[in-house]
């Protein structure tokens, strides 16, 4: 057993020092507005052009192979520089896993460079109105025609897609089908005749996203990923990327806690034992994220349910390490700036890619193996 | 011993209550966050002609003071409706100016009023009553404490460093700062956006020197316990009314094919949630009735504390229980959330009043620490 990163260094140091001279020294606006989001696309192409935007990938699809530990050093890099969000994280991160498990070679050719290049930014679209937490019961539907699909119903709660290109989920294409069966799962321009999007502010107005209206919207057959009937199992071999560790990278966190600490160090009271314990706390969990990392890298079988546990824990830290920060703050911390944006994005944390009370479920009972609930 | 609102202060709150219901504070909230102050100031017109204000004035200058409980009573309503404007400042400007109003010929700092007795019997009259000769302040008195009774008056007070911004400046008719042993006509500066769309925070330069010498220092001590208190019982109200809405939703939302309530996660968060307000409301009733007692300053810090807790944790679980629907900006009681975060450390953060309450406990010599005076 090691912690030896060595093999990961020459990347590291690459990255810094790519990073030191092209991360905006004035933040990006948020890009949970237009100006943003066409900011944080930019420079999504920047990172693309010097082969930084999604290193792990293949280099034909635009990545350049680095192992997993190499992603976590490029991520610990890449946070501790300040730099801008990723605005193509929900392609990358969520639709990308399931088209290297699912999807078709002329799929990954067609859809896979312009994604890491962020000239087609991608939306999630899975819940609706009435199928939260209880994905399965899903009703807007996909519907057989001559060479393609029709969906109709809706979808909400989609990030980023108020400003999206495309948008990727599940669909009912069997309706006798029960439940997690007879689903299809499928992509579409969220630009198609028939589809009206209307933008969600979220708590702090900013439309961070958007309810999709689908109105006999085409999707040729060449959108569909995986089999037509499948789309459950492909669905679920994604919650395993969004609750696992590609959507949020230790470093993400461990430079929240150094961030924090700085803030301590600058506005604290050194006597307020209370705020110090959850400062060090913070930085002790993020730690322990970072850790825990190494030993998710290291390991040869499959993570399966315990991509729960993970979400459970950064969803939970990243709050912790915004709270805590706001309560440094004192009566600043209600004024909009860089800690409140981070704070209002983590109250999301315990509610999407599965809400924290249905992982929660998911760890008593595919990992402690404890009797199913009523449900 | 009869530790429960008698049934005039309960249908004091009842009839605020009704006040409040009809008068549509989502629809006022909006309005003024879209740049329309109208409705804000209709509101503050009817709260006052139904003697919201009217516990912190003395009867000579038009109110019904001092009434602590009732104040308490009154602020509860006005959380629970969430009910925008500088109410907890002009409460604690109130305090201040009977202090100043009453301070000539007595030492340095003023005597506590003689407020209720502690049997809650009524009172016996206050220093209000007098206006006397303090350096500069009881003309000041004289002015605007009959008016602030009478609802024309809506005054932003500043209290560095618990309360180092003037709230709502622009709806005010007087700003005004405590600049250590003067006070000052404040000069606003541009106003900043809070996480709450009702609230906006300026911060401000001391101007004209309204009053001066150590009873406005004390004075200013009084007022900030004063307007911490009714912060507090705003915080209990907005409290309730995040887990009623909550609990309705709980009924209401069905995923699983059952109400959502009939899960034990939510369940067991929303029991807690109960039990942390029932637990806050006393303190903060037992701090009124603590007012002009020695105790009353750690009292109301012992329930700023637990009633910020409370409060936060109730917006915590709405948001939680909610889901997406919560985290929007459309949705009312996202309105509720945003200000329970506000409010947590508005007036002092839990920290600051934890530490006071040891104080007092401990310092067997050393008074409690007042808010206004640099930490």
């Amino acid at each position: 057993m090691d912690l030896d990163l060595s093999s990961a260094e020459p990347f590291r140091a690459e990255a810094r020092d790519w990073l030191r001279t092209h991360v905006p020294a004035v933040p990006l606006p948020s890009l949970e507005t237009a100006e943003g989001f066409a900011a944080h696309r930019a420079w999504e192409r920047e990172l693309y052009d010097a082969r930084l935007s999604v290193v792990s990938w293949p280099a034909r699809y635009g990545g350049r192979d680095a192992s997993p530990l190499e992603w976590l050093v490029f991520e610990e890099e890449y946070h501790a520089a300040g730099a801008p969000g990723r605005v193509g994280q929900n392609g990358v991160s969520l639709l990308a896993p399931t088209l290297f498990a699912h999807g078709t070679p002329e799929q990954l050719e067609r859809i896979l460079p312009p994604m890491a290049s962020g000239e087609v930014v991608w939306a999630q679209a899975w819940s609706e109105p009435e199928a939260g937490s209880d994905l399965a019961s899903l009703r807007a539907t996909a519907t057989r025609v001559d060479g393609g699909w029709r969906l109709n119903g809706q979808k909400t709660w989609s990030s980023r897609a108020a400003f999206a290109d495309r948008g990727f989920g599940p669909f009912r294409s069997d309706s006798q089908a029960e439940r997690h069966r007879g689903l299809t799962y499928l992509m579409f321009s969220l630009d198609a005749e028939g589809l009206t999007r209307r933008p969600i502010g979220r708590l702090d107005g900013r439309p961070a996203f958007a309810e999709l209206f689908f109105d006999d919207v085409f999707v040729p057959d060449a959108d569909v990923v995986g089999a037509p009937g499948d789309g459950w199992r492909v669905a679920m071999s994604t919650t395993g990327d969004e609750r696992g560790l590609t959507l949020r990278s230790p470093g993400r966190f461990t430079a929240a806690a150094d961030r924090l600490v700085a803030l301590w160090r600058e506005r604290a009271d050194p006597a307020d034992g209370a705020l110090l314990d959850r400062v060090a706390d913070a930085w002790i969990r993020a730690r322990a994220y970072r850790l825990k990392g190494f030993e998710t890298v290291s390991r040869t079988d499959g993570a399966g349910a315990e991509s729960s546990v993970n979400k459970v824990f950064w969803s939970e830290l990243d709050l912790a390490l915004h709270e805590t920060a706001l309560d440094l703050l004192g009566p600043d911390g209600e004024l909009a700036g860089e800690w409140l944006e981070g704070y209002v994005f983590s109250l999301a944390g315990p509610i999407y890619a599965g809400t924290n009370e249905i992982q929660r479920n998911v760890i008593a009972e595919r990992v402690l193996g404890l009797p199913r609930g009523p449900r | 011993m009869k530790f429960v609102l008698d049934a005039g202060q309960r249908l004091f709150g009842e009839t605020l209550h009704r006040l409040l219901a009809g008068a549509d504070t989502p629809a006022v909230i909006r309005a003024r966050a879209c740049g329309d102050p109208e409705p804000c100031r209709a509101l503050w017109r009817s709260l006052a002609e139904a003697g919201v204000l009217a516990p912190a004035v003395p009867e000579a200058a038009g109110g019904a003071g001092p009434l602590p409980v009732e104040l308490v009573t009154a602020f509860h309503e006005l959380g629970r409706h969430a009910a925008p404007g500088p109410l907890a400042e002009t409460a604690a400007a109130a305090e201040l100016l009977v202090r100043l109003g009453g301070s000539s010929g007595d030492g340095p700092g003023g005597g506590p009023p003689t407020g209720r007795s502690p049997d809650g019997g009524p009172s016996t009259g206050g220093p209000g009553d007098e206006p006397g000769g303090g350096p500069g302040g009881d003309g000041l008195t004289a002015e605007w404490l009959p008016r602030i009774a009478e609802g024309t008056a809506a005054v932003s007070l500043v209290l560095p460093p618990a309360v180092p911004y003037a709230l709502d400046a622009d709806l005010a008719d007087a700003v005004w700062v405590v600049d250590g042993d003067r006070l000052c006509e404040a000069v606003p500066g541009a106003a900043r956006s809070s996480l709450d769309p009702a609230r906006r925070l300026s911060p401000v330069a001391a101007g004209t020197v309204l009053a001066s010498g150590p009873a406005v220092r004390a004075a200013a001590e009084a007022a900030c316990d004063l307007g911490t208190l009714a912060c507090t019982a705003q915080l209990v109200g907005l409290g309730r009314r995040l887990l009623e809405a909550t609990v309705e939703y709980a009924l209401a939302r069905h995923q699983f094919g059952q109400p959502i309530g009939a899960f034990q996660a939510v369940k067991h968060r929303l029991a807690d949630t109960l039990v942390g307000l029932e637990y806050a409301r006393p303190l903060v009733y037992g701090a009124a009735l603590a007012y002009g007692s020695p105790d009353f300053p750690r009292d109301v810090s012992a329930a700023k504390a637990a009633a910020s807790e409370a409060a936060y944790a109730a917006a915590r679980t709405a948001l939680q229980v909610h889901g997406a629907i919560g985290y929007t900006d459309e949705y009312d009681l996202g309105l509720w959330i945003r200000r329970a975060r506000a409010l947590h450390t508005a007036w002092g953060s839990p920290a600051l009043h934890r530490a006071r309450v040891v104080a007092a406990l401990t310092g067997s010599r050393s008074p409690v620490p007042p808010m206004p005076s640099p930490r």
